[in-house]
């Protein structure tokens, strides 16, 4: 395929509401874990989360949004993730038909859903947030508020959510349906999701640790990032050059079980395989690998037998962020392309946090502390509930 | 190069009983009905009494219309599975929920909340059939399956893949129901009314599966070709007309080509004006409504795909869909959609 260039990028975590506040936390290796406080669960004092620390009054008056408005947390983080997207790639959406938008959830308006579940029938107050159940009108809010008025859609496949995103926006550019598309996830932290993974049984009551032996599980977090993917011609009509290409990506199915990885990692090792063969590229060289790394036994036992078996005894450097941010779900994969993209532009590798001791199982350790190093391409996997497994090639601009 | 993408293999469990393979020979009557129920097909002719009771509709349906699909178009082997589903497993969020609320976050088992995301059930056709290949869900209001669609046009046509599955499934759950009532979006309980003829507002909400194999490959079991899709959440700066020209233009049609316009009104006073207007540019083209009988579900352009394709391959149109008398020969097909004047898709269909 023809490398898809990328233009732009915005973000929101808990370690930074921009991208350059991302940027210093990971290089000063400041995380975002802590107590969850912004929503009354009986779990506040027995998980840890990546929760951003504003409000929905002062992400509503961030955003401009006038009392009336039915914007649910998930879509208020996203609309300003994708709001910096597009201003980082000088972009203006007005009369352009040619740019669309591929946004990606799994919470969608959940957060609101579960406050008002049985008040909406009783009251009139909230009302306007019913029909935030359709998934599709949290996407619909935010590209009315962005005035995009190409093709957009909404993926939904739980933890690879926002890289599925991507793959999508870089074929409607390949196949010429678009010029320009902002693509990316988005997911608040509510208690339906913070329950759900606790009746799973894999939310570590401490910080999480990617790839350490001791690993508890994970911890759960919040935010936005989007990538505006552009067509080559697109870039040179407007003089822009490209910040990294989008290099290769596949999707493929561990068909193994509804929400455990496979022991063998056969979705993820397949996903990168694939990914690899579109890339054109050997295993060889890939610089860096951005791993999934969610700090559960299974996953990261999983995702580590996959790397084996596409690098060999060659594993490159790699590294979990999720210590930095949580777990962020649909929004994981599009805020690790936006950390990927970082690396290759400051030639910088992210350190993993929280890591001690290697796991017993094999001889893989993660990158811990912040290191400079020669990145031309960057491996980024996000793997995800029913199977879901996406890895994407992030390239260094003029490779 | 650029290849084509026809439908090869169909299945639908929906309100009417389209899973025995006939097509509307018997009309099942929802009139001044409060929700559409789905026709039951026999579950267990695809899936073990056990898990019968555990799943979902969405899945149960969507196992048996993914399985009517392959079934007929004799193939195993997929290079991607994609669906598309307004409002997902909302029967297993709204159990996970529910429980959650009521017992202040106590007592909660795994696994309504497993059940409960969105990609369930292409994760679990996956699963059944051990496929590793590609496997997306789109979750975009009435543009889902529209969605899904694109996808796999996209893929078949640059060759990246030659057969794919794809699906349209809706459910829906008693407290979800009711608040769409309560916002007006679902007609109230007894409500009163002529589908064709409607002077109340709200749809009825309604629950099925839609599946298609497509694949770049013409057999003697081709429904269909697929030539087109296009969708958008809004029509800002253009009205509907402009909307529809400039795609069939794209697709070198003009409206008097297109035998049949299928109208995705769902008796719905305030929008259904809409498609009034995209039907005065089809004065010659015989005009078709569908959801009277299938009533209203986000996905419902993926049970308007599987109409066309009985209409093809019968060359008949059922008397009960059409609004004037039925044509005998029908080349051209051109689905319209949209809900509250927002999700407008349109779906281009062609004879082969």
């Amino acid at each position: 395929m023809a490398k898809i260039a990328i233009s732009g990028m915005g973000i929101v975590s808990s370690i930074g509401m921009n991208v350059e506040e991302n940027f210093n936390s990971l290089v000063q290796k400041r995380h975002g874990i802590s107590r969850l406080e912004h929503i009354e669960s009986k779990l506040n004092n027995s998980i840890f989360v990546g929760e951003i620390k504003l409000s929905n009054k002062e992400l509503e008056a961030q955003l401009g949004l006038d009392q009336a408005h039915n914007f649910s947390r998930t879509a208020m983080l996203g609309a300003i993730a994708a709001q910096q997207a597009l201003k980082s790639a000088e972009l203006t959406t007005e009369g352009d038909q040619l740019l669309g938008f591929v946004n990606s959830t799994s919470v969608g308006g959940m957060d609101m859903t579960e406050r008002f579940f049985y008040e909406f029938l009783i009251s009139d107050e909230y009302q306007r947030f019913i029909e935030l159940q359709n998934t599709g009108v949290n996407s619909k809010n935010i590209s009315d508020f962005l005035g995009i008025c190409g093709i957009s859609t909404t993926i939904s496949t739980a933890c690879s959510s926002a890289a599925n995103a991507i793959i999508l926006g870089a074929r409607l550019i390949d196949s010429g349906r678009l010029e320009r598309v902002l693509v990316g996830g988005t997911d608040a932290l509510c208690k339906f999701t913070i329950n759900g993974f606790n009746t799973l049984m894999i939310l570590s009551d401490d910080l999480n640790a990617p790839f350490d032996n001791n690993r508890k599980g994970l911890n759960l977090g919040e935010g936005a990032a989007y990538l505006v993917l552009e067509s080559e011609k697109s870039l040179q009509n407007r003089g822009k050059q490209a910040i990294a290409y989008l290099s290769g990506y596949a999707n493929t199915n561990d068909a193994f079980h509804q929400t455990a990885s496979s022991e063998a990692g056969d979705g993820a090792y397949l996903a990168m395989q694939k990914a690899l063969k579109k890339a054109e590229l050997t295993p060889t060289q890939i610089d860096y690998v951005n791993v999934h790394g969610t700090a559960t036994p299974n996953n990261d036992l999983s995702e580590g037998r996959a790397l084996i078996r596409i690098f060999g005894d060659c594993v490159p450097d790699f590294s979990s962020t999720k210590a930095f941010t949580g777990h962020t779900l649909a929004a994981a994969a599009s805020i690790e392309a936006v950390f990927s993209i970082l690396a290759l532009q400051n030639q910088v590798i992210f350190p993993n946090l929280n890591f001690r001791e290697k796991m017993i199982e094999f001889d893989l350790v993660p990158v811990t502390a912040t290191q400079d190093a020669k990145l031309y391409h960057v491996l980024s996997n996000s793997f995800g509930f029913g199977g879901n497994c996406s890895s994407l090639i992030f390239s260094k601009h003029g490779e | 190069m650029k290849g084509k993408c026809y439908i090869n293999g169909i299945g639908c469990v929906s309100p009417q009983k389209t899973h025995d393979g006939s097509f509307l020979e018997e009309v099942i009557d929802f009139r001044n009905a409060s929700v559409y129920e789905v026709s039951k097909p026999d579950y267990q002719k695809y899936i073990s009494p056990v898990s019968v009771r555990r799943m979902s509709s969405a899945v149960k349906n969507s196992i048996v219309a993914s399985s009517m699909a392959l079934d007929e178009a004799g193939v195993d082997d997929l290079d991607a599975i994609i669906t598309g589903t307004g409002f997902g497993c909302i029967q297993d969020s709204e159990k996970f929920l529910k429980g959650l609320i009521d017992h202040d976050e106590d007592f909660l088992t795994p696994t309504p909340f497993i059940q409960s995301t969105h990609n369930t059930v292409a994760g679990q056709i996956a699963l059944l059939r051990k496929c590793r290949a590609y496997n997306f869900t789109y979750v975009n209001g009435a543009n889902s399956f529209p969605s899904a669609l694109l996808d796999a046009l996209l893929q078949i046509t640059s060759m990246e893949a030659n057969t794919i599955l794809i699906g349209g499934v809706d459910e829906m759950a008693p407290h979800t129901r009711a608040l769409f009532q309560t916002l007006g979006q679902f007609k109230k309980n007894d409500t009163e009314f002529d589908y064709l003829d409607n002077k109340t507002e709200g749809c009825t909400s309604s629950e099925g599966s839609a599946f298609f194999v497509l694949s770049n490959e013409h057999m003697e079991e081709t429904y269909a070709e697929v030539v087109d899709v296009f969708f958008l959440n809004n029509l800002v700066s253009q009205d509907v007309k402009t909307f529809t020209i400039e795609f069939l233009t794209r697709n070198n049609l003009s409206p008097n080509e297109v035998d049949c316009v299928l109208l995705g009104k769902n008796g719905d006073l305030t929008f259904d004006v809409v498609y009034d207007d995209f039907s005065s540019l089809f004065p010659s083209s015989n005009q078709l409504v569908f959801k009277h009988l299938f009533g209203e579900m986000l996905t419902a352009p993926a049970i308007a795909l599987w109409l066309s394709c009985k209409i093809f391959k019968t060359q008949s149109i059922p008397k009960s869909l059409a609004l004037d008398v039925p044509r005998s020969s029908v080349n051209y097909i051109l689905i319209y959609n949209q809900y509250r004047n927002s999700d407008h898709s349109l779906m281009l269909l062609k004879n082969v």
